[in-house]
């Protein structure tokens, strides 16, 4: 069974612990601005939407790269960028509709989300459950049992 | 580690930027932040100096922890002489840039000197400049902020500045970061203004990365947020309802009070509290709470993002103000509230509004607001004085006006920007400013809570509730309860308090994680990270030196003894009703105590022997 990063922005504070998880398990240090996951804010409508890499089944990334640098991991559907083969063309990141594979100035590769080889720090890290990782097939669950909920007929007949 | 080892000197006379390692000797005895940049001023500024002259220097500062992964990491602190106290004024704030100081490689950026034009520093990691600000000057903060991100088409900048109230030599202007945290009190704004620096702009990519060791840090920092997490003040009380949470408590203890602290309790609580942001409002349907925000790395999020009702009196015709912004925490809801007689809490957030957009301490101006509605009650002054503002208790209108004036800095704005202090000098009515060394008090009663009232007379930056937090334990229970109006004990309370408190901010940790979390939590976090012994005693001993450093430059810029002491009305005036009905400040039974236990004579003066005790 693969999972899925979900992101609800409902419960974001903008606290950017997902940031300092992210770029800690990659780089070793608390740098957000070498994380793969990006918290947005919207000042004026006072919400926060934390972003990444959604990995695409048709991946645009993967299909642009001409030197075949980025690959499937099977065993949790991330696209995954070799940094052997990567030459830093940056190709990728005009093919990808989301902006979520970038040109890193410190290696000299594109950086992406990985799901951390299938256990990711950002989720872990979040301390509200804005992000969580769930079963890929079912990542309308909890909009679905809301929806539900408030199909019942009335309080007062299901008490 | 987890310092950066290096400091950036801003020469403003002279217009350069000199890097500097950081004397790790002193950063191994006053950690960082607040005691290190104080230990910094202490050795290079003279205590007697003019505030506002160029002698005075600037420094703000990051903790050791600032910029790592530990929950709330991500404070800094602005240290120099008050212009508002004459005393040293270490002013902490939260939101993003003080984490991004260190991300640019940077511990502390020492301002000196006065530059002849407005200027603003530019930071991007080693790349440092001062600019040119003569564009800038006379914009709010938030037009600042709005110019240097179109200028530097950079979204990831962060920015610190200060608002038109600090141009205009009010002397409590604070100094904006991330559009609505603050380094807000003692008037730090005002001695960036007087040297001619409007702004300190940001950009870090290198990160936080040298641990001293990493593992035991990441465990010491999961265990941290872990019972922040279950916490009830920490994982529910403030998040829900923010610093609010407190309102409608300490106004049901009879420690809330109001009317210039005429009076303790106050009938209108209920609609300025935390639980009345959150219900829907009668006129939009919306509640005045958007969103709850944290700052950086903060677990906690009491942040409260706010809307105001856009047919509200105070924004019907001022669509600038009809997004969300930086909403009303308890102190700026008990000063612009309670301490005016005001309950309309819509009213209150669009001040709260303006005193982000434009940088000034909602504390101190409320109270002064609440200072000057007494006057005007007492006939002391008329329309005449307030620019035909009729200054009552309980008047929003008035509160939105005398605010809206406050920012021009013309007519009566020049004197309510002095504080309640000078003002209430001014006019022949001293006894009516609610301040010690000239700094206005927070939102709790000195006779209905005893300890917090020893607290405010020997807060080394004037009142201020942040120095000794000891409500927590006299209300709160934590991390004891002991009985609010007793005074036996409390000098104890609030030296360990005062103690503790200067190590946390030291840290680059938010205070509100103490509700939580004891020395035995954050000592192992900053252990881990640094270098040396922070041993829960090491880092008391740490907080206590900081504490008789801070001492020591007030007692050297003229401090004394008869400085330690509350307005009359806390003393002689008895709380008129009420679950406190009758109480008094028993501060005299509590002072000698209090310095017998500080290690100082009875005169308060820092002994020798202690000094030698503590390193100093």
């Amino acid at each position: 069974m693969q999972k899925s990063l979900h992101i609800d922005p409902g419960k974001c504070t903008g606290c950017l612990q997902c940031e300092m998880a992210c770029s800690f398990e990659h780089t070793g240090t608390f740098n957000p601005s070498r994380s793969f996951i990006k918290v947005f804010t919207f000042h004026d409508e006072g919400r926060f939407a934390p972003y990444t890499c959604t990995q695409c089944d048709e991946a645009w990334c993967m299909r642009a790269c001409p030197v075949d640098a980025i690959s499937i991991d099977f065993s949790t559907g991330a696209k995954v960028v070799s940094d052997d083969k990567c030459v830093g063309c940056k190709v990728c990141t005009i093919a990808c509709p989301f902006g979520t594979i970038n040109y890193s100035q410190a290696t000299g590769k594109v950086v992406k989300c990985d799901l951390c080889g299938g256990d990711p720090e950002c989720a872990k890290a979040c301390p509200t459950g804005a992000i969580t990782y769930i079963d890929a097939d079912w990542t309308g669950y909890d909009r679905m049992l809301a929806s539900a909920a408030k199909s019942l007929p009335s309080a007062e007949a299901t008490a | 580690m987890s310092w950066t080892r290096k400091i950036l000197r801003v020469n403003l006379s002279e217009g350069s930027c000199t890097p500097e390692a950081l004397n790790m000797e002193w950063a191994m005895q006053y950690l960082g932040q607040r005691g290190l940049s104080s230990k910094y001023l202490c050795e290079e500024v003279d205590p007697k100096c003019d505030a506002l002259g160029p002698e005075n220097k600037l420094i703000m500062s990051t903790g050791p922890l600032t910029g790592t992964m530990a929950s709330t990491a991500g404070r800094y602190s602005v240290t120099c002489k008050s212009p508002l106290t004459g005393a040293i004024a270490s002013s902490n704030s939260g939101g993003f840039l003080g984490a991004e100081m260190k991300f640019a490689g940077w511990d502390m950026v020492i301002f000196e000197g006065k530059s002849e034009k407005p200027v603003y520093l530019l930071i991007q990691d080693d790349k440092v400049e001062l600019r040119d600000a003569s564009g800038l000057w006379g914009k709010s903060a938030w037009e600042t902020d709005d110019i240097l991100h179109r200028t530097h088409q950079d979204p990831q900048i962060r920015i610190a500045c200060i608002g038109r109230t600090a141009e205009n030599g009010c002397l409590f202007a604070g100094i904006i970061n991330d559009r609505h945290r603050a380094a807000g009190r003692s008037g730090v704004g005002t001695v960036m203004a007087s040297k001619n620096l409007k702004a300190v702009v940001i950009r870090g990519t290198q990160g936080v990365g040298n641990l001293e060791d990493a593992k035991a840090f990441m465990d010491a920092v999961d265990a941290g947020k872990a019972i922040l997490a279950e916490n009830a003040v920490t994982g529910e009380g403030l998040p829900t309802y923010g610093t609010q949470v407190l309102m409608n408590v300490i106004n049901g203890v009879g420690g809330l009070p109001a009317r210039n602290m005429r009076d303790v309790g106050f009938e209108g609580a209920g609609n300025i509290s935390g639980e009345a942001m959150n219900e829907p409002r009668a006129s939009d349907g919306k509640p005045n709470l958007t969103t709850k925000a944290g700052c950086f790395s903060c677990t906690i999020a009491c942040g409260r993002i706010s809307t105001v009702d856009k047919t509200h009196f105070s924004v019907k015709d001022k669509p600038q103000y009809h997004g969300a912004s930086g909403g009303l925490e308890y102190e700026a809801a008990w000063a612009l509230g309670a301490d005016t007689g005001i309950d309309d809490l819509d009213a209150l957030t669009y001040v709260n509004f303006l005193c982000n957009e434009d940088g000034f301490d909602p504390i101190t101006f409320g109270s002064t607001v609440a200072a000057a509605m007494e006057l005007f009650e007492d006939g002391v002054i008329t329309t005449e004085d307030t620019d035909g503002i009729e200054l009552k208790f309980g008047s929003a209108e008035a509160l939105v006006a005398v605010t809206e004036l406050l920012v021009t800095g013309e007519g009566f704005a020049k004197i309510l920007g002095l504080g309640s202090k000078r003002m209430c000098e001014k006019y022949a009515k001293p006894e009516l400013s609610m301040t010690v060394k000239g700094q206005e008090f927070p939102a709790y009663d000195p006779r209905g809570i005893q300890g917090i009232g020893l607290n405010y007379a020997t807060s080394n930056r004037g009142a201020c509730h942040l120095r000794g937090y000891t409500v927590a334990s006299e209300i709160l229970g934590i991390p004891v309860k002991t009985e609010q109006t007793d005074s036996d004990g409390k000098p104890e309370l609030v030296k360990a308090f005062q103690d503790a408190t200067a190590l946390v901010d030291s840290a680059g940790l938010c205070l509100f994680t103490t509700f939580a979390w004891g020395m035995d939590n954050i000592a192992p976090q900053i252990d881990a990270a640094c270098e040396g012994d922070w041993s829960v005693e090491s880092c008391l001993e740490a907080g206590e030196r900081i504490w008789n450093m801070e001492r020591l430059f007030n007692q050297a810029a003229g401090f004394t003894a008869d400085d330690d002491k509350l307005p009359k009305r806390m003393l002689e005036e008895a709380i008129k009703s009420g679950p406190t009905k009758g109480q008094v400040s028993k501060l005299g039974d509590m002072l000698p105590k209090y310095y017998e236990i500080r290690g100082w004579t009875p005169q308060g003066v820092v002994t020798e022997e202690t000094r030698r005790r503590l390193s100093l």
